[in-house]
């Protein structure tokens, strides 16, 4: 069967299942479990709608269980095995890396990457907010500049190789040096410097993310704090660093972890720009080295990059009971 | 007053100037591509895309043919049209503009073209701008006319050339079909899903829903790395293996957080009357969910759909472990990253070409959404990666 009328025959099996699934339960659940009458059809109501929850979350239950939950212990366990999954080697997967001068490395620059990414996306999100706010044409403006986010990493990746190329036909950098009689550079392969580089392909992508969130908190604050911020003699400057920007705070909170999270997953750019060479080697990628060649050493890996996120899952589920109280 | 009227107008201009250059900064790289995309390898390497509207100048090299010398006032006279008849036609395309002629490679640019070059002995070259030329000479040129060297300015052209290799030749063509394979189904398939259970987050009380909410939060932050080992072998084990239905399924799972973490948002805010109305006239859960919050969650509903086929057509990394590797069944991030970027690594016009090919759907989609999308992420979050 091609896979296009697999697919096909996939949406409407999932769709046509998940709607009988759905049916079929709740009237089996109304009309033979629990039927509101007989002796005592007020404790079947009851116990009818004590169950039906159950019935709505279960496929979602056991999707997140199955592919989000088991894996986190699944790929612990795993971790904890050599090579070929045979032999118990405790922590010896953990000790071979930090042994590794490359997964220092990648530790390092990943470190670099949190550091950075988030902090320059969400600083030109915020800029670009506030610039475009009262603008005539700020929503084009925006569209635009948030557009990147629809491109793929690994398309945006082969946009900014044209920007890097070693020629200076090809590439803008080199174009520019050209002109000022510059010898061409390949910023790719300049040792530490072409971490930031890298840096610069994310930046531009969650930079639209970034303003996107933050010019809707913009235009959430108060008015009137605004305009009694102006009446008391504020300039344009202390109007938005002492009156908009204390206001949304917990905003900017939000953007920088969600940010942050994702930089610690992006393998893409490293993977299809200098493939992990040149000092650039991050988390994400030194684990797709290791994937399919040695499963224990990869999925210590990724538990190391679960550490790290850790903390940030934590913070998010305490906001969020905050919010639902 | 007058001091602080204008004040306010050379802010205005600061911030405009600020924000076109701004957006100029982060469009650039994206018209570089596509310019790029249109151009012939020769002309990439010739000329930047920044220069793709303007003419090009090119040194050629070629021979005045000798047929058809005919004879006038004594003189025998060779004359023709250097760009349609010359050994450089193919590169000569019609708008071809002759600056300049010479007839030794020494000095190729000699005579500027409408003027007349001595080639001894009496004779004379004439070349013009449109590449007409004459040559005459007193004796005959016997079957060999001059060597001549000219440059010309080559009109901009642009070709479809690229898209046409990387389509048929390239396997594009299949990715692109790949593509859209795992992406519908992994859009369509989570949402009946995450809407159920986020009906039930929403509206429904039981013990431990607070504890779920809680739990698909953390979720939402979980790395995928830490699926691809356990699952893939999960896979292999029930027998479903590196293959489509796979990674429908990854995906399914992998989006599901985000799906319910954003419809249960909107849902909660669904006005209480209605829903109460409702279940005081009688109906069911099932009844209220189908009729009455599934049609009022169509925005979060949309939202969510944009995310994940944005993200499922995005993706590299489930793609690249939840399919099998051979050629038929690559969808195109992973055919760009692995392939294309080793074997055409130096083609430039190709590689964007193919870079366009797969950032075009998306674009598309996001353009036409955008207003979904931007009240998605207002709704307060993002899925990581």
């Amino acid at each position: 069967m091609s896979p296009i009328l697999q697919g096909l025959f996939t949406i409407v099996l999932g769709v046509g299942g998940c709607i009988t699934y759905f049916y079929a339960s709740n009237l089996i659940l109304d009309k033979v479990i629990f039927p509101p009458k007989g002796s005592n059809p007020g404790r079947n109501i009851n116990r009818a709608n004590m169950v039906r929850p159950w019935l709505f979350l279960f496929p979602a239950i056991f999707a997140l269980g199955l592919y989000l939950a088991y894996p986190v212990v699944g790929s612990f366990w795993r971790s904890l095995f050599n090579r070929s999954g045979d032999d118990f080697i405790g922590l010896g997967n953990y000790e071979r890396l930090a042994a590794d001068p490359q997964f220092r490395q990648a530790v390092f620059n990943n470190f670099l990457w949190v550091l950075v990414v988030p902090a320059l996306a969400t600083f030109f999100g915020l800029l670009a907010a506030q610039l475009t706010d009262r603008l005539k044409w700020g929503n084009l403006a925006k569209s635009l500049i948030f557009m990147p986010m629809a491109i793929s990493f690994v398309g945006a990746s082969l946009i900014w190789k044209f920007v890097y190329a070693n020629n200076p036909t090809i590439g803008l950098i080199n174009a520019v040096r050209a002109y000022f009689s510059l010898n061409p550079v390949d910023p790719l392969q300049i040792p530490f410097w072409n971490n930031f580089f890298l840096m610069v392909i994310l930046i531009w992508i969650q930079t639209g993310f970034a303003m996107v969130i933050l010019s809707g908190a913009l235009r959430g604050i108060p008015e009137e704090t605004v305009e009694a911020a102006v009446l008391d003699g504020a300039n344009p400057w202390q109007l938005f660093f002492k009156i908009k920007v204390p206001q949304i705070m917990s905003t900017i909170v939000v953007v920088w972890t969600t940010i942050t999270i994702l930089v610690l997953k992006v393998f893409d750019i490293v993977y299809a720009t200098t493939g992990g060479n040149f000092g650039t080697q991050i988390l994400p990628s030194y684990m797709m080295q290791y994937m399919f060649r040695d499963d224990g050493r990869a999925t210590a890996v990724a538990f190391v990059i679960m550490i790290i996120v850790l903390p940030v899952m934590i913070w998010n589920i305490i906001q969020a009971r905050k919010e639902v109280r | 007053m007058s001091a602080i009227a204008g004040q306010k107008s050379r802010l205005t201009w600061a911030v405009n100037i600020s924000v076109v250059l701004l957006v100029v900064a982060w469009l650039v790289p994206t018209v570089g591509l596509l310019v790029s995309s249109f151009r012939t390898t020769d002309q990439i390497s010739q000329s930047g895309w920044w220069d793709a509207a303007f003419p090009v100048e090119k040194a050629f090299r070629d021979r005045v043919s000798a047929d058809g010398e005919t004879q006038s006032n004594g003189l025998y006279v060779l004359s023709g049209d250097l760009l349609t008849n010359g050994q450089n036609a193919a590169d000569l395309k019609p708008g071809t503009k002759i600056k300049a002629f010479g007839t030794s490679g020494i000095k190729p640019g000699a005579y500027k073209a409408g003027t007349s070059a001595d080639l001894g002995d009496g004779g004379t070259l004439t070349i013009n701008s449109d590449g007409t030329y004459t040559a005459s000479s007193p004796t005959s040129f016997d079957g060999s006319g001059p060597r001549v060297y000219f440059e010309a300015e080559l009109p901009p052209a642009f070709t479809l050339a690229n898209y046409r290799e990387v389509l048929f030749s390239d396997g594009m063509g299949q990715a692109f079909l790949n593509t859209l394979t795992v992406t519908i189904p992994a859009t369509i398939i989570p949402i009946l899903v995450a809407a159920f259970a986020a009906y039930a987050l929403a509206w429904m009380q039981f013990p431990g829903r607070g504890l779920l909410i809680a739990a698909v939060v953390g979720l939402l932050v979980v790395p995928l790395q830490l699926a691809l080992v356990p699952l893939l072998r999960l896979h292999l084990e029930i027998g479903i293996g590196q293959s489509f239905l796979g990674i429908w399924l990854a995906h399914t799972g992998f989006g599901l957080p985000l799906a319910i973490y954003l419809l249960r948002n909107y849902m909660v805010g669904l006005p209480r009357d209605i829903i109460e109305s409702a279940k005081v006239d009688g109906a069911t859960d099932f009844q209220i969910f189908m009729k009455i919050v599934l049609p009022l969650s169509f925005p979060a509903l949309a939202s969510f759909a944009i995310f994940q086929f944005l993200w499922v057509w995005n993706d590299l990394l489930v793609a690249k472990v939840f399919l099998p590797a051979n050629d038929g069944s690559k969808v195109m991030t992973v055919k760009i990253a692995d392939d294309l970027l080793g074997s055409r690594g130096g083609d430039w016009g190709i590689l964007a070409a193919a870079a366009f090919v797969s950032i075009a759907v998306p674009l598309l989609v996001f353009f036409s959404m955008q207003r979904y999308l931007v009240r998605g992420l207002l709704a307060g979050s993002v899925k990581g990666g």
